[in-house]
């Protein structure tokens, strides 16, 4: 028996805003490889400029090199969270309840993560090379990390099962909750290490004078990766989509098989 | 005849659910007889971790809201298990209150229990790591912990009730509490060391100032009725099933 | 005992609604859909005995009806509540006694009985009679639930039953770990409440003794209704 996945969607599932549709089918669209191209030329660019044009530092010499990669990566994080609480909110709070908010959300969530870690990563060898420390006690530092395992949890709890609507439920609400945690956990922090008059040294993850062509090397990093960002979002919930939609298709297929238990005739 | 007279409101129910969890643990004892004991072991666990006698009254206040996190971990799993153990949270379902209401009676009672744990961890703590309150501290003392037991019970029922139940959940409780309570952690520490005065700067004893608690007092206020509020509208949601 | 005056709901009887109106149900638990198109109508004051062999689907049918149980496609009404746009409106006006009893250990049947039966805004009386109904309130009322037997607490559970006095019984297995008197018992409670007023859905697999009760018999089996006839038996 051949499984075909109908390429229609049914009257179920067809979204009533017609604009859904499009983050539906984005992928493998003229937009969507534009994208990818400009992507590629961005993280090249950013690899030309962070590594070759742009001069070295004066006190920190090669190792500012890594906060083009640092900052821009911290950015998308944050951004990337943003988005999930925004699209928890856009589904817990429309009537629609389109679940395509709750794959963005989820897929955003997974790239932030990625991007968090790697922000984390970045950070500590920086302030490794430069300060000699991997890490400061200080609000936003702290605060970063708790939010990478704040949604570490949040994936977890993507994965606990049942159906579609549920999952998207409990994530919605854990993903709004997750953004309360960031005021409350960087006021907190900030109002602690506060207490302790810091040392004359400069704060490993304090503010880097960047100007001239290192300023641009960073901006031309943000842009990279908020272009690689965006299609990561973009493909991860086009696959999410696909996974959603054959658990509905087995669906029909489990549907036909339970009918057939029935040794005689069914009403059904 | 059959009909509904008038299901409970929120607070009805509240206090309901409130008095019935209140009454299990009368009767089970399990809070005095296990957990208890369980964190008073934590505070003489720490003080073989630390091994620094000349410390241990100064981080005493730290080690003091870390027992109690860990002991609000084992309450909550406590308070949902005692639901799921004979089916009761889906009879709770369908018993079509608000569930506001069971997030507020469970909340109050879960209060209640980490209170009564408190007040005898104080007793530890003076105990085993020398501690003394001031007199003038004790108003910030009870301030404190009263705003820190209301939010760690409201943000552990929230928690609790997400993770209720079904298998592969018993380890995501801690997952998801921890960093959220560590606001409280930090707040309550430090407006503990303030009314114990026994913080120190630089390794000068600089005695913090009584006022220097408060405005930690006013950041758990805000925790405490930012996450009642949001457990409130979130409950419901999260205690269906599927 | 009348109903409030202030209550809006109107008195129960044989009204023409039908009580449950299921059209094409479809329920899916995870991924396997337990529920694969069920059409039923319950009109009011039936006694439904539900039969068929494990793994149809009554248990599923029983929750959905208690809007439990998501329904996936098809239409559902009980008690006039949509159970498509909302599940949890028509949950005070059912009760579902389950496989399992719903009751905390640590607390006596008097405890428990009036815990659940407040909720449901029974009073005082209301407990007291429910607790009459099975025999609990002599020396059993102050015992803890956890050094009661198995058809003790399922005794137990029934009270708390009856004392939400609801106008949709749902009774997933009912005669499961009682004795002979206990399901003497609960017989006469399900006439009580027919009686009152009730409808009556009840799953089992005690065929002889549902049948004198049951009005209507439904055979379930593989997620779909395969019988459907009047009076009790095969």
């Amino acid at each position: 028996m051949s499984i075909t996945v109908p390429n229609v969607e049914s009257a179920e599932t067809a979204p009533r805003r017609p604009w859904m549709r499009l983050w539906r089918g984005v992928t493998s669209t003229s937009f969507s490889r534009g994208l990818g191209i400009a992507v590629l030329v961005g993280l090249a660019w950013l690899l030309v400029f962070g590594l070759v044009f742009s001069p070295e530092d004066e006190i920190q010499d090669s190792s500012v090199r890594i906060l083009y990669v640092h900052v821009p990566t911290a950015w998308v994080a944050y951004m990337a969270f943003a988005v999930t609480a925004l699209c928890s909110a856009m589904y817990l709070f429309r009537k629609s309840h389109s679940l395509t908010w709750d794959r963005i959300a989820g897929a955003s969530a997974e790239v932030g993560v990625m991007f968090m870690g790697l922000t984390l990563v970045t950070g500590a060898l920086w302030g490794r090379l430069t300060w000699g420390v991997f890490w400061a006690w200080d609000a936003r530092l702290t605060t970063t990390a708790f939010l990478f395992v704040t949604y570490i949890g949040y994936l977890a709890v993507r994965r606990l099962g049942g159906s579609h609507e549920a999952r998207a439920r409990r994530s919605a609400v854990l993903g709004l909750l997750a953004v309360l945690e960031i005021p409350l956990v960087h006021f907190s922090v900030r109002l602690w290490r506060s207490l302790h008059q810091e040392a004359s040294v400069a704060n490993p993850n304090g503010d880097v004078k960047l100007d001239g062509l290192m300023l641009f090397s960073l901006v031309v990093g943000l842009v990279a990766f908020t272009l690689l960002y965006a299609w990561l979002v973009m493909h991860r919930q086009r696959v999410m989509y696909l996974e959603d939609r054959y658990e509905d298709v087995d669906l029909d297929l489990a549907l036909a098989e339970r009918r057939s238990e029935n040794p005689g005739g069914s009403n059904g | 005849m059959i009909t509904v007279v008038g299901a409970p409101d929120m607070w009805r129910t509240a206090r309901l659910v409130a008095a019935k969890d209140l009454r299990i643990e009368w009767r089970s004892r399990q809070v005095t007889n296990q957990v208890l004991p369980f964190a008073g072991l934590t505070l003489v666990l720490f003080a073989f971790a630390l091994d620094r006698d000349d410390i241990t009254s100064r981080v005493a206040p730290g080690l003091f809201w870390l027992a109690t996190t860990f002991s609000l971990i084992v309450l909550v799993q406590r308070s949902f298990v005692v639901e799921t153990q004979d089916g009761a949270l889906d009879t709770l379902r369908v018993a079509g209150v608000d569930p506001a209401g069971i997030y507020l009676g469970k909340s109050i009672a879960l209060a209640v229990q980490l209170l009564v744990l408190e007040v005898l961890l104080v007793f530890g703590v003076i105990v085993f790591y020398a501690s003394n309150i001031r007199p003038a501290g004790i108003v910030l003392v009870v301030t404190t912990a009263l705003l820190a037991t209301c939010g760690l019970a409201f943000v552990g029922t929230l928690y609790g009730g997400l993770a209720a139940g079904a298998k592969g959940r018993e380890t995501l409780l801690p997952l998801l509490l921890l960093p959220v309570v560590a606001p409280v952690l930090i707040g309550a520490t430090r407006a503990f060391e303030a009314a114990f005065g026994t913080r120190e700067g630089n390794g000068i004893r600089t005695g913090l100032d009584l006022a220097d608690g408060w405005p930690w007092v006013g950041l758990l206020a805000v925790f405490a009725a930012v996450f009642g509020a949001a457990g409130v509208l979130a409950f419901g949601p999260l205690l269906e099933e599927a | 005992m009348l109903p409030a005056p202030s209550d809006p709901t109107p008195a129960p009887g044989r009204t023409d609604a039908p009580v449950v109106e299921l059209r094409d149900v479809v329920a899916v638990l995870g991924r396997f859909p337990a529920l694969a198109g069920v059409s039923l109508e319950v009109a009011a004051g039936e006694v439904l005995l539900l039969k068929g062999p494990n793994g149809a689907g009554k248990t599923t049918l029983l929750r959905v009806c208690a809007g439990l149980v998501p329904v996936a496609r098809g239409e559902a009404l009980v008690l006039g509540h949509d159970l498509r746009v909302d599940r949890s409106g028509v949950r005070p006006f059912v009760g579902l006694l389950g496989h399992h009893n719903g009751l905390y250990a640590d607390l006596s049947v008097r405890d428990n009985v009036g815990f659940w039966g407040r909720t449901a805004g029974a009073s005082d009386a209301e407990i007291g009679a429910a607790m009459t109904q099975l025999g609990l309130d002599g020396r059993l009322a102050a015992v803890n639930v956890s050094r009661l037997s198995a058809g003790q607490r399922r005794r137990t559970a029934l009270a708390c039953l009856i004392a939400r006095r609801s106008q949709l019984w749902l009774l997933d297995e009912p005669h499961a770990g009682l004795d002979a008197d206990g399901r003497d018992l609960l017989d006469s409670v399900i006439r009580r409440a027919v009686a009152a007023g009730a409808t009556v859905m009840v799953a089992s697999h005690e065929l002889e003794r549902a049948a004198a009760l049951a009005t209507r018999t439904v055979t379930v089996s593989g997620g779909v209704i395969v019988d459907d006839h009047r009076g009790g038996g095969a």
